[in-house]
């Protein structure tokens, strides 16, 4: 396989298993070139990125801006909160508006599920969902599995939990959808009210005692608890939250194996995970960022590689 | 058309010998002197040289590194095949040495322009030649010209000049299959 099967990265339901290789392997190189003295490559100096965020991000936004310059695009910035989306303008308008300015590719969030897709079918520029509400973040789940990857090898029959706020996370479903991909067991935790009725669909597993989880499992994923999407209170108290799916250095100790750890981000310290489990060995929580940036480069590289030049 | 062998392996083992010890005479001492191989195909040119150079003519220690030139290259984007990267060893500096890349087949010199922009990456060298196992004359896209031939060719545009090594093949062969 030497490219891509899809012109925009809108979800990972959308990859076949042979993309998701290529991806990992071009961030293999791409982790090569963000660790020499000289960070750049010239591949992307005539090509112009905007990212778009109609929601607050730090990391995501952070590491697509990064991974763009370190390839020489051209990169503009625009975030909701300071735009003419306050005054009433609707999305098709303002990505066209944008477009009128000569980009090529569109890096997206936007708070309502399948607004990238809508995107990619209303305008002419390559798409990159970078979260759509609660439905996927496609490159959030590709730079997990290639963490957990470069730590546990091959994914094959890996056994995997998702735990905490399944409920409303596009990190979770991602993941699910990357994992399972990939031939890895996933198993889903938290409590009942924040686990989706249709998990069956999805070829996972269910349970609601964390520690059963963790015994099992080879990685675990601590997503954090996204009270910003709660209109009702999914449990009693964020303190009876941490005591039943916090992990704290005791439950981790009391394991009698090492697993491995990821977060997201950001970090509720003391709710989904204790600061001395996040600062831990087990935590790769911080090469998760790293590979976050060779796996947007890649991410881009590829999808970009399709935009042929008009006149050759 | 089957291909034409144009160097079977005795001549190649002639050639690497005689490129050996052109870089001798000219890098007596070979501290001051980094050779570069483009991945992939002028990495097993430049493994064979350096195999050579140590253990056939007892040079101690040569520097050497394996560039990719993938992300350099002015070709992206201007065919259907994405290009895909190899891997980039380039473990040292350049910086006040001498660099001598190593091709296997110098055509239209674009892979050498991309390799010159890529190596400003590792400092600035005291001066870079190029060395090459086949030079495919009257070729050039680019004022670009090898310092160290294997042998010249001459072979017409759309032909194909195809350098087989024995790490991957039988044995050593140069052969060329026509348009």
């Amino acid at each position: 396989m030497e490219q891509l099967s899809v012109n925009h990265l809108l979800g990972i339901k959308y990859l076949k298993e042979a993309d998701v290789q290529l991806i990992f392997e071009t961030a293999d190189r791409f982790k090569e070139v963000i660790n020499r003295p000289i960070k750049k490559v010239p591949s992307l100096r005539d090509i112009t990125i905007a990212n778009l965020f109609f929601e607050n991000s730090t990391r995501t936004k952070l590491s697509f801006e990064l991974a763009e310059k370190r390839l020489s695009a051209d990169v503009i910035n625009f975030s909701a909160s300071q735009s003419s989306v306050n005054k009433g303008e609707t999305l098709i308008d303002t990505v066209k508006n944008i477009l009128a300015m000569k980009v090529d590719v569109v890096v997206m969030r936007h708070p309502n599920p399948g607004a990238a897709l809508f995107l990619s079918k209303n305008v002419d520029a390559c798409i990159i969902n970078a979260g759509d509400g609660t439905h996927e973040h496609p490159s959030q789940a590709l730079l997990d599995a290639y963490s957990i990857k470069e730590k546990l090898g091959d994914l094959r029959g890996k056994k995997i939990a998702i735990v905490g706020d399944i409920l409303h996370s596009r990190v979770a479903l991602s993941n699910i959808f990357a994992l399972k991909m990939l031939g890895a067991e996933v198993m889903l935790c938290g409590p009942k009210s924040l686990i989706p009725k249709y998990h069956e669909a999805l070829g996972v597993s269910v349970s609601t005692d964390l520690m059963k989880t963790l015994k099992w499992c080879d990685a675990a994923n601590m997503l954090r608890v996204q009270s910003e999407r709660m209109d009702l209170n999914y449990f009693p108290s964020t303190r009876e939250y941490a005591q039943l799916y916090g992990l704290n250095a005791k439950k981790l100790m009391s394991l009698k194996k090492d697993i491995i750890l990821l977060h997201p981000g950001p970090i509720n310290r003391g709710v989904e995970i204790t600061s001395d489990v996040a600062d831990s060995k087990n935590a790769i929580i911080l090469d998760q960022v790293e590979n976050g940036v060779a796996i947007r480069m890649a991410i881009i590289y590829l999808l970009v590689a399709k935009l042929n030049i008009p006149s050759t | 058309m089957s291909p034409r062998i144009l160097l079977s392996h005795k001549k190649i083992e002639i050639i690497l010998n005689r490129l050996s010890c052109q870089l001798i005479e000219k890098f007596n001492d070979f501290d001051d002197l980094v050779l570069v191989g483009l991945q992939p195909r002028g990495v097993y040119l430049l493994n064979r040289l350096v195999g050579m150079l140590e253990k056939s003519y007892g040079i101690k220690k040569v520097i050497n590194g394996k560039l990719d030139i993938t992300f350099f290259r002015d070709d992206f984007r201007r065919f259907d095949k994405t290009l895909s990267p190899s891997s980039n060893e380039m473990e040292l500096t350049i910086e006040g040495k001498s660099v001598v890349i190593i091709d296997d087949v110098l055509y239209t010199g674009r892979s050498i322009r991309a390799a010159l922009t890529a190596l400003d990456n590792y400092g600035r060298p005291n001066d870079i030649q190029l060395l090459v196992l086949i030079d495919r004359r009257f070729s050039r896209d680019l004022p670009i010209q090898p310092d160290y031939i294997g042998a010249q060719v001459d072979a017409l545009e759309g032909d194909k000049v195809r350098v087989q090594w024995k790490d991957n093949s039988k044995e050593d062969t140069v052969f060329i299959e026509k348009r």
